[in-house]
């Protein structure tokens, strides 16, 4: 065969797809010429055009109530997860019990709060005191063993933890349940062939491999918590986005209070984005590749950003 | 009863270890078990027969209380499996009494079913030290000495997925042994490997029949059945059709389905590496 060819195609040596080379391919040559050009173009404009007054930018990054606003948004970020995760995971529980009950409240539960969009929750959480002007503890008939009254309970803070978490709850209950669901039957029935109790069954067996699933879109969820908080300043709740909006408020200089904002967004999610990056890595690790790759694309399908 | 034939030698018939009387268990509108009675003694080794959808893998899944039950009864060394005497009746027994039920029994699994997030000497180890509450030295060296006995002591520290197939379901074998059980039940244990990896997986089930655990094998392995097992059972739509010591059940075959099961086994050839395997 070798012969023929040659001697069909003098010029070449014998067919070896070491010596190939690869094809030019005209438009991705012309894809890169477009994507400098628009760079450049963008990178100009930005650098020259006054009104963007970089000079305040940089004046105001670190002003001491743009730091506090941006301390508010972190804390009220992982505030908001943590209480999230642990109502997801009660939840997720309550969506997978065989007990008909508990599951159809859990249903409800994470249906509710995942309809109603959390700007809405926010305001409704922030006017609870309308609805329900005590609240006590006691016996129905008794006199309460303690009571406050609601409008004193219902902060911008408090309104803004119970409206984050409960809509934080309901995204995670679903993560949680389908991490749960990925974990192979086979693995609960050796679990409890082994003689594991339920509660060992699913912390030594089911949650460390269900890991793999939950982790990258939680922290996709997590970054979109983080910027889900910015929905506070509409119940007057100092965090980032409502310090530059104070700051801009007095000052009009509205775009590079904005921008200031958004570097800080940037910056926090960028970091958030390599950490989740490292989790994910030492979770895949020593999974076969196929697995890892299909963990990979579901966190990419994920996330919102 | 058959079991009179092999327990000849035994002076008083015991109380049996596994005894199942009428079970059924219905699957949607199916019935999977209609009515199964089957004992197994000391030292038994039962293989049990079959066409696909006979039954047998949900036999062996209720005994180990991995199903509910529609009907019949379990006991374990005498010991109702699952229900408890309750004011004149029989009531379910709470779920943490079913797991120390569980403990007494090992179970070996068609798609093997390690942890994978374990290495493979904490997946025959750790249930010891956790279920069973011995001390991590005495579980690990008990794991080791198991390794040793399947022929993977060089494997300890490796996770599943870099195993064959056949090596994971020795380390099954190793686990579901490891905490001494007083019967081992095997869920088609080499329908889930390739031709060649049968013969390993079943030299480690040969080697442990013959240190005397009793066992009960759901498998389409023939050799195994007649050279291996004391007693073969027939199982056809959620019945026992037939039961009888090995070399009868081959040799003399009672039943008309059972012998034309038999006649449809003997016209295709195993390959034969794996029956050398078994018999060297």
């Amino acid at each position: 065969m070798a012969v023929d060819t040659a001697l069909a195609n003098p010029t070449t040596a014998r067919p070896d797809a070491a010596i190939a080379r690869p094809r030019f391919r005209p438009g991705r040559l012309a894809a890169v010429v477009v994507l400098v050009a628009a760079t450049v173009l963008v990178l100009v404009w930005a650098a020259t055009n006054p009104r963007f007054e970089w000079g305040v930018v940089g004046d105001l990054m670190f002003d001491p109530s743009v730091m506090a606003g941006l301390g508010m948004t972190l804390l009220l970020t992982v505030v908001c997860m943590a209480l999230g995760t642990a109502l997801g995971t009660a939840a997720a529980a309550g969506q997978l019990s065989d007990f008909g009950p508990v599951r159809w409240s859990c249903q409800i539960y994470v249906g509710l709060l995942r309809g109603v969009p959390p700007l809405v929750q926010l305001i409704f959480w922030f006017n609870l005191a309308y609805l329900v002007p005590r609240l006590s503890i006691g016996l129905p008939g008794a006199d309460p063993v303690a009571s406050w009254s609601v409008n004193e309970l219902i902060t911008p803070l408090t309104a803004a933890i119970i409206g984050l978490s409960l809509h934080e709850s309901a995204y995670m209950a679903e993560i949680i349940r389908a991490g749960i669901m990925s974990v192979d039957s086979g693995q609960r029935d050796a679990a409890r062939a082994m003689g594991y109790s339920r509660h060992q069954t699913f912390w030594k067996i089911v949650v460390p491999q269900a890991m793999r699933v939950i982790v990258p879109p939680s922290g996709s969820q997590f970054i979109a918590l983080l910027k889900g908080t910015s929905l506070v300043s509409v119940i007057t709740l100092t965090d980032l986005l409502y310090s530059v909006q104070i700051i801009y408020g007095r000052t009009y200089q509205v775009v590079p209070l904005l921008l200031v904002a958004v570097i800080w967004y940037l910056i926090v999610v960028t970091l958030l984005t390599l950490v989740q990056r490292r989790i994910e890595r030492r979770l895949g690790r020593g999974y076969d590749r196929t697995t890892s790759a299909r963990v990979r694309a579901r966190s990419l399908e994920g996330d919102p950003a | 009863m058959t079991q009179a034939a092999t327990q000849a030698s035994t002076p008083a018939p015991a109380e049996p270890v596994v005894r199942v009387e009428g079970l059924r268990k219905r699957y949607g509108d199916k019935l999977a078990l209609d009515g199964v009675d089957l004992e197994v003694h000391e030292q038994e080794v039962v293989a049990v027969l079959g066409p696909s959808g006979s039954g047998k893998s949900t036999l062996v899944r209720c005994i180990h209380q991995l199903e509910t039950i529609e009907g019949g009864a379990i006991h374990l060394d005498g010991e109702l499996l699952g229900y408890e005497a309750h004011r004149g009746g029989y009531r379910t027994l709470s779920e943490n009494r079913v797991c120390v039920q569980r403990r007494r029994m090992g179970m070996v699994f068609q798609q093997f079913n390690l942890f994978p997030h374990w290495t493979v000497l904490k997946n025959i180890a750790e249930p010891a030290m956790s279920v069973h509450g011995q001390s991590r030295r005495q579980a690990e060296e008990r794991a080791r000495d198991l390794l040793d006995r399947v022929g993977l002591a060089d494997k300890a520290d490796v996770h599943p997925r870099h195993l064959s197939g056949g090596q994971q379901q020795r380390v099954a074998i190793a686990r579901a042994v490891a905490t001494r059980p007083r019967v081992v039940l095997f869920d088609e244990p080499t329908s889930a490997l390739d031709p060649e990896l049968v013969g390993e997986v079943l030299k480690v089930m040969k080697d442990l029949a013959e240190t005397g655990m009793t066992m009960v094998v759901v498998t389409h392995e023939m050799e195994f059945a007649r050279d291996v097992a004391t007693r073969c059972v027939f199982m056809a739509d959620g019945k026992v059709v037939e039961e009888a010591p090995s070399d009868q059940f081959f040799s003399a075959p009672r039943s008309e389905r059972l012998r034309s099961f038999l006649s449809r086994y003997s016209g295709e050839r195993r390959s034969p590496t794996d029956l050398e395997k078994v018999s060297s």
